[in-house]
């Protein structure tokens, strides 16, 4: 059964409490948006800790080093032209809306990753099987071109001719190759 | 009801066979999150959209099987009771929060191995669990139902940033690999607290049993990594596993230099706790996963016999609210349940004659 939010009735309600206000009960359904907007997320104890931790990780209107003021407009104007979330919205809930908003959010994101995964900014793990061929293609022509270029300066001309037919090889193939499993 | 009954619908099948370390690794966890591409996250996302997503997995994976994972079977959340989906919270099938989405449903192999939850936090979490210390395997087989899974899924990929979850503290590999450890000795001698922040250095995170934000019930400490990105999954698992393998020779050692020092005192610890399971009229949760630790750590140090080693999986589940009150058949208050507590861990003892 689907709940509307009561505040912006367009979101499915996936925050339920009940207010209690000069001893009258009110229940309250809203979208987690709203509940942060509304303040009702404050009093919230549970696992607020982390969950702030989080948010104070995202929000960057703490940033020391100048420039920010500028930025400050900016970062109010930027929304994912697909679902909608502003990039302050995503500062409050700490979650993405959908697989658009990296893109969307992907300049103020680095900072962001730099701080959740220790330094790290880029993926270094699995590729998918059946959709990532060509990126895994990408990949491996990327990885052949530098091992090229290093045999060439190192003047080892019989070794870097065998990957330039490689690198032909594979750039030729029609369909993607398959990608491997990290595993 | 009787307890054999309740007993083969509360443990599940997996757990009853025995891994590596499973003196010291009651279980291992790897957890995949992956989203469809073209779908906004359940958090904004619209019901219709979200049904869409339900209605997919169940159209495209129920009744089917995968390798060793057979009969997937299919639940919306929508038609649990809330009792029932206590006991999935309780036998960490979904998590807490599943509820909350709009849409949502597990789909749980028979041996209840592999469960994946659907249009929680992310529209896909790929669970798998091992008994004991089992992560590189883990792992294989993880990539393998995954793939299984993307054959049909067009994933929310990203070439720079990889797996595209809803959270960006999940972004990447998507994946969170973990291992449930007993570790009463390393808490007796107070080592743990000092190796808490020296886990954390290795990017790894330590919590309690059931998750974010609980503490330790029972010496039971989970440990799982914080990093998804920048790391490929078997540097991810090697690293933790490195960390674990340490804590299992820490606890070894920390162990038997119990049983050298404390001698007598130690002995008389696990026999108390082991009365008190036995005579107790009305026990708390916390008092029963303090007896439930000592009495298994009695039982690996040869000190209890003749008492079977799952004792303590099984009754820190079945000890829970969930479980009680599915057993008693009816809602109980917290006093209640801590008489019916009480008298279950009574007649699980009985059974061991």
């Amino acid at each position: 059964m689907r709940v509307e939010c009561q505040e912006c009735q367009k979101r499915p309600a996936t925050v339920y409490f009940k207010h209690v206000i000069n001893g009258e009960k009110k229940e309250v359904r809203v979208c987690e948006v709203c509940a942060q907007e509304k303040g009702y997320m404050q009093s919230q104890d549970q696992g607020s800790s982390l969950h702030d931790l989080l948010t104070g990780i995202f929000n960057f209107d703490t940033y020391p080093f100048g420039t920010q003021v500028s930025d400050k407009k900016q970062i109010k104007e930027l929304q994912c032209p697909n679902c909608k979330l502003t990039f302050s919205a995503f500062k409050e809930i700490g979650k993405f809306g959908c697989a658009t908003c990296y893109e969307t959010f992907s300049e103020r994101l680095s900072p962001i990753l730099r701080r959740v995964h220790a330094g790290n900014t880029a993926h270094a793990g699995k590729i998918p099987k059946r959709t990532g061929g060509n990126i895994q293609k990408k990949r491996q022509l990327e990885e052949y071109r530098i091992q090229m270029k290093k045999l060439i300066e190192e003047e080892a001309f019989e070794e870097a001719a065998i990957l330039r037919d490689k690198i032909k090889a594979l750039e030729t193939q029609g369909s993607a190759k398959r990608g491997e499993s990290e595993g | 009801m009787t307890l054999e009954h309740f007993l083969n619908e509360a443990i599940s099948p997996w757990m009853r066979k025995e891994g590596t370390d499973s003196d010291i690794v009651l279980s291992s966890r790897i957890r995949l999150a992956r989203n469809f591409a073209n779908v906004m996250y359940p958090i904004l996302g619209k019901e219709d959209e979200l049904k869409k997503v339900h209605d997919f997995m169940k159209d495209t994976y129920n009744k089917t099987s995968f390798q060793d994972y057979t009969d997937f079977h299919f639940i919306s959340t929508k038609n649990l009771s809330e009792i029932e989906n206590q006991i999935l919270i309780e036998k960490h099938l979904v998590s807490p929060s599943l509820t909350r989405y709009p849409q949502s449903a597990a789909l749980i192999s028979k041996n209840e191995q592999v469960s994946i939850m659907i249009n929680e936090e992310d529209h896909l979490r790929i669970q798998l669990y091992f008994p004991g210390y089992q992560l590189a395997d883990g792992l294989k087989q993880a990539s393998q139902l995954d793939d299984w899974i993307e054959g049909k899924v067009d994933y929310a990929f990203d070439e720079k940033f990889g797996y595209l979850t809803s959270c960006p503290t999940n972004v990447g590999t998507g994946m969170r690999a973990s291992v449930m450890m007993h570790l009463p000795a390393l808490v007796i001698t107070k080592q743990m607290s000092r190796m808490i922040p020296a886990i954390n250095q290795f990017g790894l995170v330590v919590r309690g049993i059931y998750g974010e934000g609980s503490e330790s019930l029972g010496n039971i400490f989970q440990i799982s990594n914080q990093i998804t990105l920048g790391k490929s999954e078997k540097d991810i698992v090697f690293d933790l596993a490195s960390v674990v393998k340490q804590l299992i020779e820490q606890e070894r050692l920390a162990r038997s230099y119990i049983t050298e020092q404390l001698g007598i005192s130690l002995e008389d610890r696990i026999f108390r706790s082991y009365g008190t399971m036995k005579n107790a009229r009305i026990i708390e949760s916390k008092e029963a996963a303090k007896c439930i630790s000592n009495v298994r750590l009695g039982i690996d140090l040869g000190i209890i016999e003749n008492i079977s080693k799952n004792i303590l999986n099984e009754l820190m589940t079945l000890t829970q609210p969930g479980f009680l009150q599915y057993y008693a058949n009816r809602r109980l208050t917290p006093r209640e349940r801590d008489v019916f507590r009480a008298s279950l861990i009574r007649e699980r003892l009985e059974l061991e004659k």
